[in-house]
């Protein structure tokens, strides 16, 4: 379901803008505009649609128009032309008192620097949207805690933002958005200015709170490996224009264009790629069927010293090694019971990062076995086809 | 070509006999109500005993500033005392507290007015410039068929001479909250008069504060100019040394509206880091 309809967008900053408007269309550089005009283009032509639900990661270098862009969406720029449809409604053709009654039950914003209020406590700081709202004193409260012990804030409820942390500062922000129960988070650069650790945290947790308060998000970032992490979908943005839309999937082996081939040639694979993008299709004995003899003849057919056990519907057992299987033989034993090892430590989920798998796989004797959540094999993965994954999406590139 | 002088002095002096022969019956009636305000204002505080006064200034000067400004406060209060100033420094004193009350209660909206509007702040600012540079001396002339010899007059001009630092600083305390505040407020639906009380005002009282002390201060120095129009007071002690040449007597009144100012602007000072 659509629920953000982003039609024709321009953001022109400056006092002509007609003239500027005129000229974007006519095709003028944004150099052109601003020698003759003094008009700076903003926002060219932006048009797109964000689902009910969705992460949509809006990415761009510095001066790309992102942030304007997102300020588009709730007004805090008007756009100087085109239109903004939110759950059908033209907020674009809102009133000053419509569109600020329509930002106190739509919006939460997050910011780059925080933007906490110096003058108010955590606690205020976070039910401050209810507040303007002219909610309850005793429902801004119990709400405000509840968002503050959502983002793991229980207890900081009565300091000032200023006693906090960076990450704690953007958390309390992040609190205040979520207090009004929103149905649309707004975040400009929110983890831009916290350090890499905090940084992949927070990433985590915003994650991890998608799955629990259900929103449309709109995060804005510069940074692409952020984008692939959070994003459904990306939006990239070069001079004020959407360069290409699509999945990070997409976006990585397929860029529209050679901006965006450049911007995601540096990208670090190994956050990108996942379990199930590098995972080989293996062969498996079946448990309870099959003796020693068969897993041992398997081997040595396809020239490898473990293999996999499942069982009959496809469940997950444990590995045998081609030399306990060996011993089994000689001593004569039927079944698998005594050589089978359940190595819990070497399964992993299909979305499991490869910068996650590797330092294991790295130590482990056994290839690692990919499985789904109902612990049905999907498939495995050995040192060669990490490596094979890297060099494929690579040269796809 | 010689340009005869344009009869501005005449412009203005008509001007003035035209407001005063049709209004000076408002003005007058504001003075007299204005008079029993001060009058009752510095009678209070004659009323108290020097001794209990001091002690409120030592306990104030304590609670919002250093021990160091107080010790300075209960000498320096004692001292004046002693010189047998006690009388004129209360009334100096008066003028300067209803004065700096009038400035804020009209300056301060004025600053926010400015703040929050573009037209205002256009109209307004250049008021304030020439109300800062025309010489004091000046609002004397017109203040007196206004509002009569006396304190009134005196207030008025201290008044007009003090008050624009309470209006630019409140101006500029508002224009410097940083734009991300504003923004945040806004982006919650957040009105003018709520971003005004709960964000802009609150993070511009340091300013605020500043404008306050400066408006507390420029009243200060307006009391000698004021007593020319017979505001007495301290003022009223260094004119009189001045018409008898008595540099002795003149150096007394002048070092206790030294030390007077040095204990309000300390205090005011402090109360603005303390709010910071």
């Amino acid at each position: 379901m659509v629920k953000i309809k982003v039609e024709n967008v321009y953001k022109i900053f400056g006092s002509n803008i007609k003239t500027a408007l005129k000229m974007l269309k006519e095709g003028d550089t944004k150099n052109a505009i601003l020698e003759k005009t003094g008009c700076a283009v903003g926002v060219v032509n932006a048009s797109f649609e964000i689902y009910d639900r969705e992460t949509l990661v809006i990415m761009g270098l510095s001066g790309s128009g992102k942030s304007t862009l997102l300020r588009c969406i709730n007004r805090l720029y008007e756009p100087s032309s085109g239109k903004i449809i939110i759950d059908n409604i033209d907020v674009t053709s809102l009133s000053e008192e419509e569109l600020r009654k329509f930002r106190q039950h739509k919006f939460g914003m997050v910011f780059q620097q925080f933007a906490l209020f110096p003058n108010k406590t955590v606690l205020e700081n976070a039910y401050f949207g209810l507040e303007i709202s002219k909610t309850d004193k005793a429902i801004c409260v119990e709400k405000g805690l509840e968002a503050l012990d959502l983002v793991g804030l229980k207890g900081w409820a009565d300091y000032y933002p200023s006693q906090l942390s960076g990450g704690m500062q953007q958390r309390v922000g992040l609190a205040r958005a979520l207090a009004v129960n929103p149905d649309i988070l707004l975040m400009d650069e929110a983890f831009s200015a916290l350090d890499p650790l905090i940084r992949t945290e927070m990433q985590d947790e915003l994650l991890s709170l998608e799955d629990k308060v259900k929103k449309t998000i709109i995060f804005i970032t510069h940074d692409l490996n952020e984008a692939l992490k959070i994003g459904d979908r990306i939006i990239l943005m070069k001079d004020g224009k959407i360069v290409q839309i699509g999945t990070p999937e997409e976006i990585l082996t397929n860029p529209a264009t050679e901006y965006v081939e450049k911007f995601v040639e540096n990208v670090d694979l190994t956050r990108v790629l996942t379990a199930k993008d590098v995972m080989i299709k293996c062969s498996s004995i079946i448990y309870g069927k099959d003796g020693p003899k068969t897993a041992l003849h398997t081997m040595k057919e396809k020239g490898i010293s473990s293999i996999f056990v499942v069982d009959k519907s496809k469940l997950f057992k444990g590995v045998v090694s081609a030399e306990r299987a060996k011993q089994a033989v000689d001593r004569g034993e039927k079944d698998l019971q005594n050589i089978i090892e359940e190595i819990t430590e070497l399964q992993v989920p299909p979305d499991a990062p490869l910068q996650e798998i590797m330092p294991v796989i790295a130590d482990s004797r056994y290839p690692l076995v990919v499985i789904d959540e109902s612990s049905r094999m999907l498939g495995m993965i050995a040192r060669g086809s990490v490596i094979a994954g890297l060099v494929e999406r690579g040269v796809s590139q | 070509m010689i340009i005869p002088k344009l009869p501005l002095d005449v412009a203005v002096d008509s001007f003035i006999d035209y407001t005063t022969n049709n209004f000076s019956f408002i003005t007058k009636a504001i003075s007299s109500v204005m008079k029993i305000g001060i009058d009752s204002v510095n009678d209070f505080l004659m009323f108290i005993h020097p001794s209990v006064l001091i002690i409120l200034f030592v306990i104030l000067a304590w609670y919002f500033s250093t021990r160091g400004i107080a010790i300075f406060t209960a000498i320096g209060l004692l001292f004046i005392w002693n010189l047998g100033l006690w009388s004129a420094s209360i009334s100096t004193l008066t003028l300067v507290l209803i004065s700096t009350f009038l400035s804020i209660i009209a300056g301060i909206p004025l600053g926010i007015l400015a703040a929050i509007n573009a037209l205002a702040r256009k109209v307004i600012m250049p008021i304030l410039d020439f109300m800062q540079t025309m010489p004091a001396f000046v609002y004397l002339i017109p203040a007196i068929p206004f509002f009569g010899l006396g304190v009134v007059s005196a207030v008025f001009t201290t008044v007009i001479f003090s008050m624009p630092p309470a209006i630019r600083l409140t101006c500029l305390g508002i224009q410097q909250v940083p734009n991300q505040y504003i923004e945040a407020a806004d982006s919650f639906g957040a009105t003018q008069k709520q971003k005004l009380f709960q964000i802009q005002l609150p993070l511009a009282m340091p300013t605020i504060m500043a404008g306050i002390n400066q408006t507390i201060m420029l009243a200060l120095s307006m009391v000698v100019i004021a007593s020319m129009i017979g505001a007495g007071g301290l003022g009223g002690e260094v004119w009189r040394a001045i018409q008898r040449l008595r540099p002795g007597m003149g150096f007394e009144a002048g070092i206790a509206v030294v030390i007077i100012a040095i204990i309000l602007d300390r205090i005011t000072q402090n109360m603005r880091k303390k709010n910071n």
